[in-house]
């Protein structure tokens, strides 16, 4: 499931909604980004993004996942609009009868996320507010996926 | 055809999107992009480094060789940062 939103989730119950009625569930992986300001840098973070094509990129990596691994369930959430720093940004849900699928389809969610959904973040701090630029290692983190023969770039 | 610009691509064109009509010898999204930096100060800026942009076509993203033909919406956005 895809869920593209300003508001904030809740981790907890987000989970107990994937797994609510189930008993054939083994694992659950989650991820969750949150807005970093490490050097006290950034006030806020604004999230811009693709209406349309995010939910269809997001839909696209979802159903690819599935098919690379026996998954039973999974989640995308991710926030839009502007967030202060310790915030959520994105939250990844895997469950599988296995621990092996949920941990490594919820890195090549985000991995994927990273590198082609259609989000862009600024940044604002006293020294004003600038775009973040795309990191080499994101790309770099992809390739560890590779392509199924049968897949269209 | 709906055109489309995101992040640092609609600040520098100053328009978020818009309906165009492109020439019929403007065939890649290359050519668009550099008959779009034709069109004044502003788009020439915005493109002025065109390797660095990314385009998508009707939702789907699409490599600057990639044919524009058919396509009803094109959007042109800086490389991706979310999550």
């Amino acid at each position: 499931m895809i869920k593209v939103q300003h508001e904030d989730f809740d981790i907890g119950a987000e989970i107990a909604a994937l797994k609510a009625d189930r008993t054939d569930i083994g694992s659950i992986v989650s991820f969750t980004g949150t807005v970093r300001d490490a050097a006290d840098t950034i006030t806020e973070m604004t999230l811009e993004h693709y209406p349309g094509m995010t939910e269809t990129e997001l839909e696209r990596i979802e159903k690819e996942a599935h098919t690379r691994w026996p998954l039973q369930a999974s989640l995308i959430v991710h926030r839009t609009g502007t967030l202060k720093p310790g915030d959520n940004i994105v939250l990844v849900v895997t469950a599988s009868e296995h621990r092996d699928a949920a941990f490594d389809a919820a890195r090549f969610l985000m991995d994927y996320l990273k590198t082609s959904a259609p989000f862009w973040k600024r940044e604002t701090g006293p020294q004003g507010s600038k775009w973040v630029e795309a990191k080499a290692s994101d790309e770099a983190a992809r390739t560890r996926w590779s392509p199924r023969k049968d897949a269209a770039e | 055809m709906r055109l489309l610009y995101f992040a640092w691509v609609k600040e520098k064109t100053g328009i978020a999107a818009e309906d165009v009509d492109v020439p019929g010898d403007v065939a890649t999204v290359a050519e668009l992009m550099a008959w779009l930096k034709m069109r004044g100060p502003e788009f020439e800026n915005a493109f002025d480094r065109a390797e660095v942009i990314r385009a998508a076509i009707d939702h789907a993203h699409a490599r600057h060789d990639a044919k524009i033909g058919g396509a009803r919406e094109i959007a042109f956005f800086p490389p991706v940062t979310g999550g």
